[in-house]
């Protein structure tokens, strides 16, 4: 199950964060911070502007004991990071991947709203929902 | 607190009043003294008595309310004379407080005699906004609220007060009806009765505009008395103009309570203002306003950006950055309610939903698309209606319109509708030829005619409108360019916006009114929202809507072409080639649509002026706070001067 999802802006700051409320929401920020790095070497890596779902997956960055960490990047370099406990191990990649992509589609619908200036925090009950979905779904 | 009754009627008994009933007294003593300044004035409104001394100003606030009291002239008479106003010659306290309480005797039925009054009685009813007291009992602030409007209460603003939701249905007929005015942070009961209120006093516009918008809503920190009417009732009429200013465009909030748990149904004359609105900002009813345009539109509401967001993110069904005719709709509505201070639901009511929308209102937005086709500088804006009876015969053909397209309500029924309009427009063209024939000729003849006038408004619209920045594009040029180019370009941004109905051959009369509207148009455009803009602009623009004909055929074919949206394309070159045709075409069909056109455009022209009033009004208000502000501004200045050398020594 995500226990934290963010939506990282071009710049590397946070658009939205959102963790199961436990005891350690602090290590998940640094979680998602450190995982930034990961996220920038593989998108370097990465040399060809292949616009598919399977180079925007950019998959497991980095595991710990607990959680694994995925993560996911847009044509305009807004990053999705997962946090994901590492107990839950029935969750498989594809089953990551299409988290994603709806919270890919949930972006672009909250971009669609006029009155969403880019770059500011997201506020969009709609996105609320389905983060929530997410997280608690998976459980 | 008892009444000495012993002092005003002469009878025996102190006067015993319930809590209930002392609030209920001295709230409307209060108010009754406010609006003397003194003591009530005097009593029977038949009396011929005049006022002793200074108190009594008018017989206005204790006649009024009695007579709200719906008890019948000669019962006033005898409790007037029995609570011995007449004999003492005014209404004090205690006069005041018997009559009261006479009245509520007489109003169950009891005599009206000393003995009744000592017993319990239920509170005296007034059918005004101001005292229900036994309905409104328990909330002191909002009874303060009302009373101000003890004084214009009188006639039909009545019923408003009863807060039924059954009232909301009487005020349908009645335009006088309250205001809107209600600041978000009005108690929840009335909310719901203003957004039906409102609707109306929006509707009745201007002149409603002073009395109606003290009506019931005030805010909760009126105080107490009518003296407050004066100053309270400015920052309230400021507020509800204000709000008006962007409530103007939806004028047609009204009774859409109709049903009291339905806040989220669109009434007719909703949906028509909606759609108005929606072509003001895109002529054709079936394309889509772009995200940027209808953020301007709705930000001009003044909400936050937060609630606008959501409100958005309501109503924007399919999420693509723009809005349908129904999906603006919904959204309208829910910035409508939300100014009168309903909360935004969690999710969107069915009655909102897109396909709702759709299917149930098919028919004002289908005589808007054929209407748009029919005349190429007419897209019907302001007045579907006034085209109905226009064009009788090609309503009857519309209405097979919805039926095929209603088929189509997938999420492509925008193509759907569009498809359906294309194919049947041509055919109904050749049926109905003669009156869009009509209209050109009527177009062409008046043009010909204000041709002087127009210049003037032109440029003055021009003038005016980059203060308000209007969603739509200013294709008008400036005033060196030829004016044939004007003439052309001119009426399309009108035209686009808010086309009505062409003026009547009747020509001598209609250059005096261009000339006067523009005139005062003029003093409101800065202030003006866009939407009030687009209405004041509407009766000019209509004059200028057919100003394009004149100037030559191919011109006006061209821009024709410009102004309709694709699907409206060929049916108005069609209607280009029978224009010019028409324009040879015979008198007395043009003469007996004249007459209605006429019609149309006068009312449409004491829409326009009422605006223009209120416009006026606000703006006289705003100008006073800016030179308030100015002034305070140098004081601020030269205290600033004054104190600056001593802190640098």
């Amino acid at each position: 199950m995500a226990v934290c999802i963010a939506v990282i802006a071009k710049e590397n700051y946070p658009l939205y964060i959102r963790s199961t409320p436990t005891e350690d929401e602090l290590k998940f920020h640094y979680m998602v911070h450190t995982s930034l790095d990961v996220v920038d070497e593989k998108i370097s890596a990465m040399g060809k502007a292949l616009v598919d779902q399977r180079e925007l997956y950019l998959g497991l960055l980095y595991p710990t004991e607990d959680y694994k960490v995925y993560g996911y990047v847009t044509n305009s370099k807004v990053k999705f990071v997962m946090v994901v406990d590492s107990s839950n191990t029935a969750l498989r990649d594809n089953e990551i991947c299409s988290m994603f992509r709806k919270l890919h589609n949930s972006y672009t619908d909250v971009m669609c709203n006029p009155f969403y200036n880019p770059g500011d925090r997201i506020q969009s009950r709609a996105f609320d929902n389905m983060v929530t979905s997410m997280m608690i779904q998976v459980c | 607190m008892e009444v000495a009754a012993g002092g005003g009627c002469g009878a025996g008994p102190p006067l015993l009043l319930s809590e209930s009933e002392q609030q209920c007294y001295s709230e409307l003593f209060a108010r009754c003294a406010g609006a003397a300044s003194g003591s009530p004035g005097p009593g029977p409104p038949e009396a011929t008595r005049v006022a002793p001394g200074t108190a009594t100003a008018a017989a206005g606030p204790v006649a009024d309310l009695f007579r709200a009291s719906q008890l019948p002239p000669e019962t006033l008479h005898q409790i007037t004379e029995l609570c011995g106003a007449k004999r003492v010659g005014y209404f004090g306290p205690t006069q005041f407080y018997v009559a009261l309480k006479l009245i509520a005797a007489a109003q169950s039925g009891l005599p009206v005699r000393t003995e009744s009054i000592k017993c319990e009685l239920p509170l005296p009813r007034f059918v005004m906004s101001k005292s229900d007291a036994e309905i409104r009992f328990g909330n002191p602030a909002e009874l303060h609220g009302k009373k101000v409007q003890i004084p214009y209460l009188t006639t039909e603003k009545n019923s408003l007060k009863r807060m039924d939701d059954e009232d909301k249905q009487q005020e349908t007929p009645s335009p006088t009806m309250s205001p809107l005015a209600s600041p978000p942070s009005s108690p929840p009961h009335y909310q719901r009765v203003s957004l039906s209120h409102g609707y109306s006093k929006l509707r009745s516009g201007t002149e409603q505009m002073q009395p109606a918008s003290y009506e019931t809503r005030q805010p909760i920190g009126q105080p107490e008395g009518s003296s407050s009417e004066g100053p309270g009732s400015k920052p309230l009429r400021r507020q509800a103009s204000l709000i008006r200013s962007f409530s103007v465009e939806r004028e047609l909030q009204d009774n859409s309570i109709n049903y009291p748990d339905e806040p989220w149904r669109i009434t007719e004359e909703q949906r028509e203002y909606y759609v108005n609105q929606f072509r003001s900002l895109q002529p054709d009813p079936n394309s889509f306003i772009s995200g940027s345009v209808a953020k301007n539109f709705f930000t001009k509401s003044k909400l936050s950006i937060p609630e606008l967001s959501y409100i958005w993110e309501l109503s924007d069904a399919d999420c693509d950055g723009a809005l349908t005719l129904p999906e603006f709709c919904a959204a309208f509505h829910l910035i409508v309610a939300r100014k009168n201070g309903y909360p935004l639901p969690e999710g969107l009511p069915p009655t909102l939903q897109p396909e709702y929308l759709q299917a149930a209102f098919p028919k004002s937005k289908w005589e808007c698309a054929i209407f748009d086709s029919y005349s190429e500088s007419m897209p019907a804006n302001q007045q579907p209606c006034d085209l109905n009876r226009m064009e009788k015969t090609s309503v009857k053909d519309m209405a097979d319109f919805p039926v095929p397209t209603q088929d189509a309500t997938t999420g492509d029924d925008k193509q759907a509708l569009k498809s359906t309009v294309t194919e049947p427009l041509p055919k109904d063209l050749s049926e109905d030829t003669a009156t869009s024939k009509d209209y050109n000729s009527l177009k062409a003849r008046p043009r010909s005619r204000s041709y002087s006038s127009t210049s003037i408004e032109e440029t003055m619209k021009r003038g005016e409108d980059p203060p308000t920045p209007p969603p739509r594009p200013q294709k008008t040029h400036s005033r060196a360019s030829s004016l044939d180019l004007n003439k052309v370009f001119q009426p399309s941004v009108p035209a686009t916006n808010s086309g009505l109905l062409p003026p009547p051959p009747a020509l001598p009369p209609r250059p005096c009114q261009t000339q006067s509207e523009p005139v005062t148009e003029a003093d409101l455009h800065p202030q003006l929202n866009r939407a009030p803009s687009q209405a004041a602009e509407s009766s000019p623009a209509k004059k200028d809507a057919p100003h394009a004909q004149p100037p030559s055929k191919p011109i006006r074919r061209k821009f024709r072409t410009e102004n309709q949206t694709t699907e409206s394309q060929e049916p108005a070159a069609a209607v280009g080639g029978a224009a010019s045709a028409a324009v040879v075409k015979p008198h007395p069909t043009v003469q007996k649509q004249s007459s209605k056109q006429k019609k149309a455009i006068q009312t449409a022209i004491r829409k326009n002026k009422e605006a223009n009033a209120v416009l006026a009004r606000l703006n006289s208000e705003l100008q006073q706070q800016l030179k308030e502000v100015h002034q305070e501004r140098i004081a601020l200045e030269n205290q600033l001067e004054q104190l600056r050398p001593v802190t640098v020594l």
